[in-house]
């Protein structure tokens, strides 16, 4: 979608996926015979339209003027002198309207929707920000908006859900499983399969068949390509690392991608630990997970050793997911971007060091980032810099983090 | 011949129409799954398709998804069920069997092993929801070499230009998903169906099998007037589901209530003359 993608050249990291949507081994379109038609069809509908000036000008328009965009790239002073090493500065992607980078996804998908006659949208929601980004949309355009939701998540997110009530999405609390992310995202595909000639599937995260790691991946470059050209502002170089919080990882495909051709600038991916890596309740699909096939592509999946989906475990409803996008899979095994885990704890902690510090409430999912950034920053030299994605406001969370801090609201 | 192709020919000389019940592998135990299996071909199956449980079966109704749920809490691995095929063929050597499944317990346990033991244990056909023709890759060549049929999947949504990459490296039969949508909910109509078939007809010399709504005897048999088979998965599932005892553990009705459910759709399709 960016200038920077279509300067993509062979040897460039930048120029995936292949003409099958595969990131080396991973991605693909493994989806019933009934969807695949759906899906090229789809394929089809973005190719055009990303050639389409008409449509990156209108989407540049609601962008701007409805989402908020750009969104600014903040000096964290306080934090950085804390914390006593690298500079950090950080990309406030919760300043967007609806307090999340989902919208930046949501907004492309929904112009497509629209541009190919959809009228009824689906959506799959775990912490509720892409559900409630997604029924924002749908109010803005009156389209009819249907959002999956686990029955768990729905407990946990109350104030979420009500929101994409009063936004008028029909919100579906999904029992089968144990009521989290991915039996939700059963229920949305369900729902796609059964209405196929009305609805169009809005996937929230760089996950899923082909297109939609791409197309997710591109409408959410906007964050790397923005915090370019304003660290080149601030600094007159490019960082030394990138920090992203990795659920599905569309807020970290988002900030990194732009940079996957800059080899000096590190980029670390962070999933949530839960209770630890290694205590069998945890969320990090990459680390403690292998390769497999769910919900559309191959990518690496929290799995027992009979390739059956084991559940996820995070604080955060965000990051609750046994699998990861596949592009994030194939920068893990080629080397190029780094993958490690924060704990629920470690992420509690962040949350109230970022608050105190900055003034910013950050979301849990991007406090796991935070998280990471803490670790590393003290032993990095002052004139280093490190930029770390604020991706989601923390206001949602307060209730979970009060519980966690046995204050009782 | 494959067993299949040879039961297919079988039944045209017959000019019958083919049933194709469902047992979902370890519903609710590993026991009473296999006594379900043995008992079907006397009830009359004329092809078994046998589901491999996946925890996340997202093509599927809400009844394939319990009973996927009831078969790995009932033991389920890809080892286990390979194992109550095999004890099947010890007295069945002639009703085809194909697995239903989803691609990622087929990857795990390695699909070229895969298809090897699968075809040892005495497995005729496959049917993996998620492999599309684009990703078929992944079994083409072990199912190929094992002599495995791979049975695809078309629907409604499938376009006449679309039909010959689906049917490329098809072989037994194809499988017509009769409706958008998931297992076990609306059905198909009439009309429907007679606009579909000669459009599939069209495109393959292979048998077709109507799946996905067939609830009653009367839909059985009318989906055997316009193809050469008529698949019924949640319409047995229910029935077993019914007659579970509170834990969930199989009762003394569980076997006959299944296979007296099955006789009934056996005999409409078996009526019909073709």
């Amino acid at each position: 979608m960016s200038a920077t993608d279509t300067q993509a050249g062979a040897n460039s990291l930048r120029s995936g996926p292949d003409g099958r949507g595969r990131f080396g081994i991973f991605g693909g379109r493994f989806v019933a015979e009934t969807l695949m038609p759906l899906l090229l069809e789809l394929d089809a509908a973005y190719t055009a339209a990303q050639a389409d000036p008409e449509f990156r000008r209108e989407l540049d328009y609601y962008l701007k003027d409805y989402v908020g965009r750009p969104s600014p790239l903040w000096f964290a002073r306080r934090m950085t002198d804390a914390l006593g090493g690298a500079k950090i500065y950080m990309k406030r992607e919760e300043l967007n309207h609806t307090g999340s980078h989902k919208l930046n996804n949501v907004m492309g998908q929904i112009l497509l929707a629209r541009r190919m006659g959809r009228t009824r949208i689906v959506a799959e929601t775990g912490a509720g920000q892409h559900g409630v980004a997604t029924a924002t949309v749908c109010a803005l355009f009156g389209m009819k908006c249907a959002i999956y939701m686990g029955a768990t998540d729905v407990e946990r997110q109350k104030p979420n859900v009500f929101r994409m009530r009063l936004l008028g999405a029909e919100v579906v609390p999904v029992t089968a499983g144990a009521g989290t992310l991915k039996d939700a995202m059963n229920e949305a595909m369900r729902d796609w399969v059964t209405n196929v000639h009305d609805t169009y599937f809005l996937v929230g995260t760089v996950a899923g068949p082909h297109p939609y790691p791409q197309m997710v991946r591109d409408f959410q470059s906007i964050i790397g390509v923005e915090t370019k050209e304003q660290i080149m502002a601030a600094e007159g170089r490019l960082p030394d690392a990138i920090v992203a919080a990795i659920g599905g990882g569309s807020n970290a495909m988002g900030i990194f991608h732009p940079f996957l051709d800059d080899p000096d600038v590190r980029l670390i991916g962070v999933e949530a630990a839960g209770c630890g890596l290694d205590s069998g309740r945890t969320a990090a699909s990459i680390e403690r997970g292998k390769p497999g096939v769910l919900h559309g592509n191959r990518t690496y999946l929290l799995q027992d050793g009979d390739g059956q989906i084991t559940e996820a475990h995070s604080i955060s409803a965000g990051l609750d997911y046994p699998g990861v996008g596949p592009e994030h899979s194939w920068l893990n095994d080629i080397g190029r971007a780094d993958y490690v885990g924060a704990t629920d704890q470690e992420a509690l902690d962040a949350f109230q060091l970022c608050t105190r510090t900055e003034g910013i409430i950050p979301a849990l999912e991007s406090a796991h980032a935070i998280a990471y950034a803490a670790k590393i920053a003290p032993d990095m030299a002052k004139d280093k810099i490190l930029v770390v994605n604020i991706s989601g406001r923390g206001d949602k969370d307060i209730f979970t983090v009060a519980e966690h801090l046995g204050v009782k609201l | 011949m494959s067993r299949i192709a040879r039961r297919f020919a079988t039944l045209r000389q017959q000019g019958r129409g083919a049933l194709i019940p469902y047992v979902e592998a370890c519903d609710p135990d590993y026991d009473t799954a296999l006594a379900i299996l043995r008992g079907m071909p006397a009830a009359g199956a004329d092809l078994i398709e046998v589901g491999v449980p996946f925890s996340d079966p997202s093509a599927d109704g809400p009844t394939i998804q319990k009973a996927a749920l009831r078969g790995l809490k009932g033991g389920s691995t890809m080892k286990r069920v390979l194992e109550m095929i095999a004890a099947f063929r010890a007295d069945d050597d002639e009703t085809p069997i194909i697995l239903m499944g989803y691609a990622n317990p087929i990857e795990a346990y390695g699909p070229e092993r895969f298809c090897v033991d699968a075809k040892k244990a005495g497995v005729d056909g496959l049917i993996v929801v998620d492999l599309p023709p684009e990703e078929a890759d992944l079994l083409g060549a072990p199912a190929a070499q094992a002599g495995l049929d791979i049975i695809r999947l078309v629907a409604p949504t499938t376009p006449d230009e679309r039909l010959p990459v689906v049917f490329s490296g098809a072989s037994g039969f194809v499988y017509y998903v009769s409706i958008t949508g998931v297992t076990g909910t609306r059905t198909a109509s009439t009309d429907e169906l007679a606009q579909a078939l000669p459009r599939l007809r069209r495109a393959t010399d292979l048998p077709i099998a109507i799946g996905f709504g067939i609830r009653t005897p009367e839909l059985a048999a009318n989906a055997v007037r316009v193809a050469d088979a008529a698949v019924v998965a949640s319409a047995l599932l229910n029935t077993l589901e019914g007659t579970l005892d509170a834990a969930g553990q199989a009762t003394s009705r569980t076997v006959p209530a299944v296979l007296e459910q099955l006789r009934a759709l056996a005999d409409a399709v078996h009526d019909v003359r073709k």
